[in-house]
């Protein structure tokens, strides 16, 4: 728990910085950061997105809640990343601790330890953090004198693989979340501190939205399969619940952005205009665990872009979702903003857009100024089969007509993104992806009457996600995949005029099936996890420092004691009646709906959107009483009174 | 374009760590920000008219850097300095706007820089010994890995003047001391160095310390650029914003 006083590390940190690369990361100092007086603080957070800084800082999850924590007048919250192999290396031979980049704190120095995970593929550089921070690296080990470890993000709905090394975790929206933390915490240090952490940690649990591991006990068959997972005391909830943010016009974040020195990897003021999807892509974790549809309207959306860019500077808007043009009113939010930015230096983004020919319209609208951005479908899949088995209600007859439209109204690069590995997948259905994007370059040559159109088959591998239908399914091998990747290549290339006008990017499949381990795994894979780590595996999201044979010795080297291996949780089928490690943690989608949603999914059986066809029942709002909520509100976004003249200080 | 402004900022304490890049980007978000009538360039991807001369090597202080901007309408240049340093980070400080009226590029008139190095924790009497035998080296060969890989060059001839010093308190304004690495030892080094190519920076003088006297700092120096222009006969630097500046107060008209 938080120190009374604590002291900046700059002094040291800075007679490092003149040895790194990009030093300029670890200054902080970026517009809308926020540095406050610590002893004025009650409850202090610090909060980690645990990759490069040019990745984290644009996460909007972090920026959110350090915008709403920093709001409350005794709360201060501050920042940290992952430092690159090359500081970690000074920091530990001038014994500099992990430090936030706002005050260069010392993160121990804090009562609590946000950590935001996007992907599994973080978890190694969270133990990085925690070794640096000089806490205790497994939870057990802590006592009142450290930070309460909490994880949040998509990862958190399976916290089962870090349960070692986090206290708690969080799953679903933040916003709301972090302040009843705090208000916890608040509390509990104004008595004293009574019962210490354990107590703290029991009140946090006893919400029944924070997920405290030690406080339930996994129990295993003799096959290695899990038996049970029980609570370990009476005063604890057997299952834990999603937080759902029902009113984002009341949560209008990030209204400062953070703006970077540095460079990131986006660079623009990014604004959720839905949160949820309820398209029901079989494979898409987030589109399963966000539900219900709750959209922020267009009034809002309309003023948080004017106050963003005016306080950011930035220059180009992102409109953020899971599928931004099934917002009921996506055409007069387009045209609306189209509107008030036409002529200035401001471009417009739409990115995860269905394959529709509306969403062409869309990208007109929003490249009015000139600046036209790239566009993207996913059709995910090669075959009509496979589409129908993962639900992406797509015909070959609607992406060809789209992507022509694209190339008629002036676009001469079009991307199309696959996955491969999907269940049921054989190696046709994946070629099909090759004799896709010949006829697409064929229609778009005979429409346009132009040999000056190309597109790009980027494919993604397929990683099974817990709380999805596929969450039982196996993994494709990376000699399958990688197989089938390189028969995918030469069928693009099979017809030389047509390959030559396609181009062709995929990554290799073993990063995939590590990602796999870590997403359904269980805890026993904290084991692989902490021996990666003490090998040297950091930055497991880039290829440049991802070591497949550091993943696999580690996982030989441990899992066998408990009688299981790396194939069993990746390429291993589960049936139904088995125990899943994520079954206590309630995501509000009902385990028996996923099941048959599987099943429809093995029978190629589609789901339509419950948003225009009747609830098919998923389970979300009844269990946690909540609705979706679309518009259209028949409000219209006000034009903009232009400003002349050098906006100064007040 | 109807006004040329040159704009002098510095680059202080932490924000020392911003590259140019950096700052080329902060500075155009800047632009936005105080909602500065910046002109654009023709064609398909408008750029706004900035250019910038020379800058302070990533990590290296700067009192004295420039740039020049265009404007589609007028501003007053004093009110210009007050928005844009408020539209920047701390740190990252907008001194001086001075509209253009005398022809001539911005680059032309930047023919050396004055640099002091902070050198804590070596001793004054081994700094100096170290400068002698600078002096009285013909030329000094370093090297430097750049784009290009590594390159050995001369950073004598390019060395106006070498003097060292011990910090006695008098710190120039705007150069913020840290505390830290410290035992109260300071050595500095001024050195004013022509604009030459390839660039000689003060860590080049520095490795040139190294090989003709092996001096060697415990810790990082710290060079802070303390102003660049025009170079006189007698070794001083000329502002380079200062015929501007005259001109402007005549009544001349704006270029």
């Amino acid at each position: 728990m938080s120190v009374e006083s604590s002291t900046s590390v700059w002094p040291q940190l800075e007679q490092l910085l003149p040895r790194v690369s990009k030093p300029i990361q670890y200054v902080g100092g970026e517009l809308g950061a926020s540095v406050k007086d610590w002893a004025g603080a009650t409850v202090r957070w610090v909060l980690m997105y645990p990759d490069a800084y040019e990745v984290g800082l644009p996460n909007q999850g972090v920026q959110i809640l350090y915008e709403v924590l920093n709001e409350q007048p005794d709360v201060l919250a501050e920042r940290t990343y992952a430092v690159w192999p090359d500081l970690e290396a000074l920091m530990r031979e001038h014994g500099v601790p992990q430090f936030t980049v706002d005050a260069h704190r010392p993160v121990r120095d804090f009562d609590v330890f946000g950590v935001s995970f996007s992907t599994e593929l973080g978890y190694t550089n969270l133990l990085t953090a925690i070794d640096l921070a000089g806490i205790p690296m497994i939870a057990a080990d802590r006592d009142e004198s450290h930070p309460v470890i909490v994880a949040g993000g998509h990862a958190a709905f399976n916290p089962e693989p870090i349960a070692d090394f986090i206290d708690a975790a969080v799953l679903g929206d933040g916003e709301e979340a972090v302040l009843e933390i705090t208000a916890i915490v608040r509390r509990w240090k104004a008595e004293g501190s009574p019962g210490g952490r354990t107590e703290l940690l029991l009140r946090l649990a006893r919400t029944e939205s924070v997920y405290v591991p030690r406080f339930y006990d996994v129990d295993y068959l003799p096959d290695g399969r899990i038996q049970r997972v029980v609570p370990n005391r009476p005063d604890v909830p057997f299952r834990v619940h999603k937080r759902t943010t029902m009113d984002l016009d009341a949560w209008p974040y990030p209204k400062k952005p953070l703006v970077p020195l540095a460079e990131t990897v986006h660079e623009r003021y990014a604004v959720e205009i839905f949160r949820g999807c309820t398209r029901g892509c079989r494979f898409c974790q987030a589109g399963m665990i966000t539900r219900p549809v709750r959209e922020r309207s267009i009034t809002t959306v309309g003023q948080m872009v004017k106050e963003g860019l005016e306080f950011s500077g930035f220059r180009e808007v992102g409109l953020l979702s899971l599928s931004s043009a099934d917002h009921s009113e996506i055409g007069d939010i387009c045209s609306g903003l189209a509107d008030q930015y036409e002529g200035s230096n401001v471009s417009l983004s739409l990115p995860s857009t269905r394959v529709d020919a509306f969403n062409i319209d869309l990208a007109q609208e929003l490249s009015r100024n000139g600046r036209r951005t790239g566009l993207t479908f996913a059709p995910e899949g090669g075959s009509e089969r496979i589409r129908k088995v993962i639900n992406k209600m797509v015909t070959e007859e609607d992406l060809i007509r789209t992507v022509v439209t694209a190339y008629t109204n002036g676009w001469r690069n079009v991307k199309l993104y696959f996955m491969c590995g999907l269940p049921t997948e054989t190696d046709e259905d994946v070629l099909q992806i090759a004799r896709l994007a010949h006829e697409v370059i064929k229609a778009g040559r005979a429409a346009t009457g132009s040999r000056d159109i190309r597109c790009t088959v980027s494919i993604g591998g397929f990683v099974p996600k817990p709380h999805t239908p596929f969450q039982w399914a196996s993994m494709a091998s990376p000699e399958v995949i990688d197989n089938r990747l390189k028969q995918l290549k030469f069928a693009i290339n099979s017809d030389k005029s047509l390959g030559r006008a396609i181009g062709y990017r995929y990554h290799d499949g073993q990063p995939s099936l590590i990602e796999g381990l870590l997403s359904r795994g269980d805890r026993r894979v904290g084991a692989v996890i902490r021996r990666v780590w003490e090998s040297g595996g950091r930055f497991d999201g880039w290829s440049e420092h991802f070591s497949y044979d550091r993943w696999v010795t580690a996982a030989a080297e441990t899992l066998p004691a408990f009688g299981v291996d790396l194939d069993w949780y990746t390429v291993r089928e589960r049936d139904e009646a088995e125990v899943l490690p994520w079954d206590h943690l309630d995501s509000g989608l009902d385990k028996e709906w996923l099941w048959k949603d599987w099943q429809d999914a093995l029978t190629e059986y589609e789901q339509d959107d419950c948003r225009w066809t009747p609830c098919f029942d998923c389970g979300v709002c009844p269990s946690q009483d909540t609705q979706i909520q679309i518009g259209p509100t028949g409000r219209k976004m006000l034009p903009l009174t232009p400003v002349e003249g050098l906006r100064t200080p007040a | 374009m109807v006004q040329r402004l040159r704009i002098r900022y510095a680059k202080r304490g932490p924000m020392r760590f911003t590259s140019h890049r950096d700052f080329a980007r902060a500075f155009e978000r800047a632009i936005e920000r105080a909602n500065v009538p910046i002109a654009y360039s023709q064609g398909f991807t408008p750029h706004p008219k900035i250019s910038y001369a020379s800058a302070a090597p990533t990590g290296t202080a700067s009192e004295a850097e420039y740039l020049e901007i265009g404007l589609r309408a007028s501003v007053d240049p004093d009110e210009l300095i007050k928005a844009l340093d408020a539209a920047l980070s701390p740190g990252l400080d907008v001194l001086d706007a001075v509209p253009v009226v005398v022809p001539g590029g911005l680059s032309d008139r930047i023919e050396a820089s004055a640099w002091r190095v902070e050198l804590t924790g070596v001793a004054p009497d081994e700094l100096a010994r170290a400068v002698t035998a600078f002096h009285a080296a013909p030329e000094v060969i370093v090297e430097r890995l750049t784009k290009q890989g590594m390159r050995s060059f001369d950073v004598r001839g390019a060395v106006v003047s070498l003097v060292a010093g011990v910090t006695s308190g008098t710190v120039p304004a705007g150069v913020t001391r840290t505390s830290g690495g410290g035992d109260g030892v300071c050595a500095i080094l001024d050195l004013v160095v022509r604009q030459v190519t390839p660039s000689v920076r003060p860590d080049d003088v520095l490795a040139g310390l190294r090989v003709v006297a092996d001096l060697v700092p415990p810790v990082p120096p710290r060079a802070t650029r303390l102003a660049q222009g025009g170079l006189t006969a007698q070794g001083e630097i000329v502002d380079p914003l200062a015929a501007d500046r005259e001109r402007g107060v005549d009544g001349a008209p704006s270029a």
